[in-house]
């Protein structure tokens, strides 16, 4: 058996019975890392002495791949970033501390688009990760490396972060689930930061099942972390022993499905998903998310204007990338910035400087805070009549390279995913099949209210069930 | 021309060349014009939201505790000298 193959729970239990350790499993995700990175490109690097050291001290762990944005002591931590190579993290995020002291450890660096910003993984700065179900495609984003190497089978699980859908679309286009929790449930302390009032750790797995055992690990208040609340996790894993579709309220917005663009097999795969839902006991309800149409506008300025003010902190001073051509403390600045940031990166950081600048921060920022609310408030009124709301996690199925070359058309990728992001609730994308000709996979996204994991992972686990 | 990407970017602290310039200039123009979209929305009456959900603030005890050693907060430093981060001169006339 291979067993760079299995999930966490067949993981966990080989254990428990003794087939085998968390050595034998590092070994085999090695083997998948050399037999495949050369192609898929998932991992920006692996320390294999590290991961199989961590794996002989705690013989009864599982390795899980990390973004490369989330610090891992003695590791690097370059957010696929030129101006952080080299640089290595002097300490451990709250979740890999959260993850070490429940059973897991991290093994592996993971490609992403650079600082988490695009939703293809081209904007990485240091390498090409290919879909592996169809190499001459994108694996989604910004955590398009941890979704390919779930979906390739180098790893047991991974851990991405989601500001906009940077878990869930990939996880769409990698044939894996994908969990973004509710704002506020793990905690970013050491994770590097994009947009501060949307960023979210979570788990992307080979099932509902594992990601419902991961999401358990990583979550819970930190002191580190003001956002996160003192609220006791459930056990998520426990939660799953009741799923069920049966008298599940599934709202279906007309907003999520009356969209331009949309790909007609894509709907055919959310339709069919929704289908299987309703014969499995679900009861469909019609609802509407009326602010949805400004959802990508407030994002696009709370967004670029959270990570302007994030990504000040590479100035080439501390660590980082310093310009070799800087003779001042300005040029220091502004050469190593130029000289380390990608383009996307730049475009962001421009925008983000421009909505929060002097005669412009009431028209951008202050109002798309206000539209956000409005945004918030469809959501709660939503969920005030259903359990959850059942979606496409992204208009199309995994795209070719260079087929969005125009940054806001790459943005309207993220549609279905931000307005859950802006609201601060958690949403999960299931497997929901492939298509017809290309066969590409396509997820389905369920949405729930703030809080209401166990509800969301009920859920999602009752549509896999259904789906098989 | 509703933003001036030069000027901007210098409030950013990031040179551009003038390719980039030129790029992100149009980018940039349609991008904003897309986001303004959002002053159509009657939010009279509306507080803001500023995080994913509504927060309280979170204190603690202010007592010393220990923080990240110096060692390992400067062994990311482009330059070092000594237990200080090394930068080129910063006020006219100091010893740099």
């Amino acid at each position: 058996m291979n067993l760079a193959e299995i999930g966490i729970k067949a993981a966990r239990d080989g254990i428990a019975k003794g087939d085998f350790t968390a050595v034998d499993i590092v070994k085999d995700v090695i083997s998948a890392y050399k037999a495949k990175n050369a192609e898929i490109g998932a991992y920006l690097s692996f320390d294999e002495e590290a991961a199989l050291r961590l794996a002989a001290e705690n013989p009864k762990s599982i390795p899980v791949a990390v973004k490369d944005l989330i610090n891992v002591e003695g590791q690097p931590c370059t957010c696929a970033s030129k101006i952080l190579e080299g640089y290595l993290s002097p300490y451990d995020a709250t979740v890999i501390k959260n993850m070490k002291a429940n059973g897991f450890f991290p093994a592996g660096r993971t490609n992403m688009d650079e600082f988490a910003m695009g939703s293809s993984t081209e904007n990485s700065g240091l390498g090409v990760t290919r879909n592996p179900y169809d190499t001459g495609r994108v694996p989604g984003g910004s955590s398009g490396g941890s979704a390919a190497a779930v979906g390739a089978n180098m790893c047991i699980a991974a851990l991405g972060t989601d500001t906009g859908g940077s878990i869930r679309q990939p996880a769409s286009f990698c044939n894996c689930v994908g969990v973004k929790p509710s704002y506020g449930r793990v905690s970013r302390f050491g994770v590097t930061a994009f947009a501060s009032s949307l960023d979210q750790v979570g788990p992307m797995a080979k099932s509902v099942e594992d990601a419902a055992i991961l999401l358990k690990a990583l979550a819970g208040r930190d002191e580190m972390d003001g956002t996160t609340p003192d609220m006791p996790v459930p056990d998520y894993e426990a939660a799953l022993t009741t799923a069920s579709m049966k008298g599940v309220r599934l709202g279906i917005a007309k907003e999520y499905f009356d969209v331009a663009g949309m790909d007609d097999e894509v709907k055919r795969l959310v339709d069919a998903a929704i289908s299987k839902c309703e014969q499995a006991g679900a009861e469909l309800v019609e609802v509407s998310l009326p602010h949805t149409e400004y959802a990508m506008a407030v994002y696009y300025i709370i967004a670029p204007a959270e990570a302007s003010a994030n990504l000040a902190r590479f100035d080439g001073v501390r660590y980082g990338h310093r310009s070799k051509r800087a003779d001042d403390v300005m040029s220091i600045y502004t050469k190593s910035r130029a000289e380390g940031f990608g383009a996307e990166v730049k475009r962001r950081i421009i925008m983000g400087t421009y909505v929060l600048s002097s005669g412009y921060y009431d028209a951008y920022y202050a109002r798309a805070q206000k539209v956000r609310t409005l945004i918030r408030r469809d959501f709660e009124e939503a969920f005030g009549k259903v359990d959850a709301l059942i979606a496409p996690c992204a208009p199309t199925p995994a795209f070719e390279f260079g087929a969005n070359q125009d940054p806001l058309t790459m943005y309207l990728n993220d549609l279905f995913t931000i307005p859950s992001a802006l609201a601060g609730v958690c949403a999960s994308s299931v497997p929901a099949g492939f298509t017809e000709n290309t066969r590409l996979p396509v997820g389905v996204q369920f949405i729930c209210g703030g809080f209401e994991e166990e509800k969301l992972l009920r859920i999602s686990k009752a549509y896999e069930d259904c789906n098989h | 021309m509703k933003i001036d990407v030069g000027y901007v970017a210098e409030l950013a602290r990031l040179e551009l060349t003038g390719e980039e310039a030129a790029l992100f200039q149009p980018q940039l123009e349609r991008i904003v014009e897309y986001v303004e979209k959002i002053s159509s929305v009657d939010v009279s009456g509306v507080e803001a939201t500023m995080h994913g959900r509504r927060l309280a603030n979170a204190f603690r005890e202010d007592v010393v505790r220990p923080s990240l050693d110096r060692e390992k907060a400067l062994a990311n430093a482009p330059a070092r000298t000594g237990d200080e981060f090394l930068l080129p001169k910063i006020v006219e006339g100091a010893e740099s």
